[in-house]
């Protein structure tokens, strides 16, 4: 099986794709089309069709109805959270203003300006932008591919594969293993692994308090490390191996029939196991010819990819500089491209490039840390330009003022992507 | 508009706090009839109580919103939480203008727009404070952050078509629909507050990390213009 982005609602979107034919273009007006209905394609379709008022004809191509956002998906995990909480439908965005079509994008002819759908019939446009996600890098973990993803799920494009680790997790036996193997540079939302093996530990400190959780790193360090090592000590004292670089944690393979983990030639029997392998750019920005590498270079002004000025590439998917793959660096980066987007095709004036990220994380009930920074375009690339972390030892009244803005600031993304 | 009307004075006033601090507090004499202002809803001096707003003893160096057993809103706790510590500097913000310090205090009080008033009531609070001797008479941040806010760039007219697009950074986090939900709503603030309060997380006399940091790069014509567009954001 050939993995992509939420193949597990595969069968709910082959059966609604021959129902959402391409829009019948031709009113004259521009055309955008965006693929992809995450944090980056659902809030530049958003903010296109809102600040156009109707002048510029905006398609959003998204295969599936319900989006999982994949920030607030370790809280579904460690039980503070309902699946549906975190499940958000394109119905507002269809109502203002933006066709939305339930299919996949399988093929981009940039000569043409089209997309073609695997329903059949292809989608014209003036300008694309391409907001496609990650997909994994085939061969990245010895003995994992996505035909194993039912075995040892990677849950890191979130919906049923979160729901199947969180079941395996609680199938555990009690003082079973849970492994994590954990992925290289560069991956979608940096600290989000070690979130996950927080909200893990929270799970198992209820329900399976002898539990052991076994974390194979290739990095020697990740996203608020002291933070996060300072919390593990703190609430789940001897429960968590974190092994990095140092100790082998990047020579690491799987054998998911015998649910075993070998580790620096050390085999471990494991009940639970979740896979997080190298990612690079969601398969259509390689179909349409605008990747380099595993990633899609794009100009910081704009987001316009260095191979195509009328294709743009939001997101994990870019190669953009400093910012994280975040779904707040991707709302951001659709910000700045609507704008220049809606420039480009109505004259609307556009205004400077400014982007920003934060990244909140939640070690154990009410013990939030956050991590942000503000960027610039410049002409290489998008640059830093000031920024905070989390300190240690904060005050349990500043790490949960901290976890309730994050709660604040879930339900602002949100709408700011799906109105 | 009051509001309005007020506003040069306002921040003329701003400026002239600052070399009022750098002299003195002011006169504690003068600043008890001030206080009369004060009376009806805080109590000071031996055995006061809390009474609809808190008592003020030792308000000197105590974090906002930690009276143990006052009910105080969500605003002044998170400011408190946030690192608002009241000083000589910050209780002459908040006593200017309430809301813009701190959003939606309770305290019901338009402010004070007289900086020697100010410096005057501050003279009398500080003397139920602990060991007022060992209070400074300006502290050090008060001197080295002068509020810098000239009145000129109160008056720029924000440009709303900018504005909105530079909202797209704060809604990011800040429900547009006006919502507190774990973040404070930032819509229909009139425009004066809206400046005033992004200046002084400019200033970093506001004490979020994130919101120094968003306006720490945001220029006076990029304050303008936001609020300018969330005056009027529905």
């Amino acid at each position: 099986m050939k993995m992509n982005r939420r193949s597990f609602i595969g069968t709910v979107t082959a059966a609604t794709a021959t129902l959402s034919a391409p829009m019948v273009m031709g009113s004259g007006k521009p055309r955008v089309v965006i693929v992809g209905g995450g944090a980056g394609g659902a809030t530049a379709a958003r903010y296109i069709a809102k600040d156009s008022k109707g002048g510029i004809e905006v398609t959003l191509i998204e295969p599936s109805r319900a989006y999982y956002t994949c920030f607030f998906s370790n809280l579904y995990i460690g039980g503070l959270r309902d699946i549906n909480s975190i499940s958000h439908s394109y119905g507002t965005l269809a109502t203002n203003g933006v066709n939305v079509v339930h299919d996949w994008a399988i093929g981009v002819d940039r000569a043409a300006k089209t997309v073609s759908l695997a329903g059949g019939g292809t989608v014209p446009y003036d300008k694309l932008i391409l907001s496609p996600g990650i997909d994994f890098v085939e061969g990245a973990v010895e003995g994992w591919d996505t035909s194993a993803q039912n075995a040892m799920p990677h849950a890191y494009k979130a919906g049923s594969q979160t729901e199947l680790l969180k079941a395996q997790i609680m199938a555990m036996p009690q003082g079973g293993t849970f492994a994590m193997v954990a992925p290289p540079n560069p991956f979608r939302c940096p600290p989000g692994p070690y979130e996950r093996v927080s909200m893990v530990a929270h799970l198992l400190k209820a329900n399976n308090a002898t539990a052991k959780i076994i974390v194979a790193d290739p990095k020697p360090k990740f996203s608020k490390m002291s933070l996060f090592q300072e919390g593990w000590a703190e609430h789940y004292e001897g429960m968590i191996d974190w092994i990095g670089e140092d100790f082998g944690g990047g020579n690491v393979s799987v054998d998911p029939a015998a649910m075993t983990v070998t580790i620096d030639g050390e085999v471990t029997k494991v009940d639970a196991c979740n896979v997080i392998p190298a990612m690079k750019a969601g398969h259509i920005a390689h179909l349409a010819g605008v990747t380099d590498g595993n990633w899609a270079p794009v100009n910081s002004a704009d987001m316009s990819t260095k191979a195509d000025p009328d294709v743009y590439v939001l997101g994990d998917s870019s190669q953009q500089g400093d910012m994280p793959k975040s779904g707040f660096s991707a709302n951001s980066q659709a910000k700045v491209c609507a704008n220049a987007v809606r420039g480009a095709l109505t004259g609307s004036k556009v205004f400077p490039a400014k982007f920003s990220n934060t990244c909140w994380s939640l070690i154990e009930i009410n013990d939030g840390v956050k991590v942000g920074a503000t960027y610039q375009a410049t002409p290489e690339k998008i640059a830093k330009v000031d920024g905070f972390i989390s300190k240690a030892g904060e005050t349990a009244e500043v790490r949960k003022a901290t976890y309730e803005e994050s709660v604040g600031w879930y339900t602002g993304i949100t709408a700011d992507m799906f109105g | 508009m009051i509001f309005r009307m007020f506003l040069p004075i306002t921040f003329a006033s701003t400026i002239a706090a600052s070399v009022v601090f750098g002299e003195g507090l002011g006169d504690a004499g003068k600043g008890t009839k001030i206080f009369s202002k004060c009376k009806s809803c805080h109590r000071i001096g031996n055995g006061a109580i809390n009474r609809v707003g808190p008592h003020l003893n030792g308000i000197f160096g105590r974090k906002a919103g930690t009276i143990v057993g006052f009910a105080y809103s969500k605003s002044m706790v998170r400011a408190g939480v946030d690192g608002l510590v009241w000083t000589a500097e910050t209780l002459d913000a908040y006593l200017e203008n309430p809301k813009s310090l701190v959003s939606k205090t309770r305290m019901n009080f338009r402010g004070l727009k007289n900086p020697q008033a100010r410096a005057d009531l501050l003279a009398f609070l500080r003397g139920y404070s602990d060991e007022p001797i060992n209070i400074p008479e300006a502290e050090p941040t008060a001197t080295k952050t002068d509020l810098k806010i000239d009145p000129a760039i109160l008056t720029i007219k924000g440009d709303p078509e900018y504005g909105e697009y530079l909202s797209g950074e704060c809604k990011t986090c800040h429900q547009s629909g006006g919502e507190d939900d774990g973040i404070p709503a930032i819509t229909k603030w009139p425009e004066e507050d809206f400046a005033i309060a992004m200046h002084a997380y400019k200033q970093k006399l506001r004490q979020h990390p994130v919101m120094q940091m968003m306006a720490g790069r945001l220029s006076d014509e990029e304050i303008a213009a936001l609020a300018a567009y969330f005056k009027d954001h529905e």
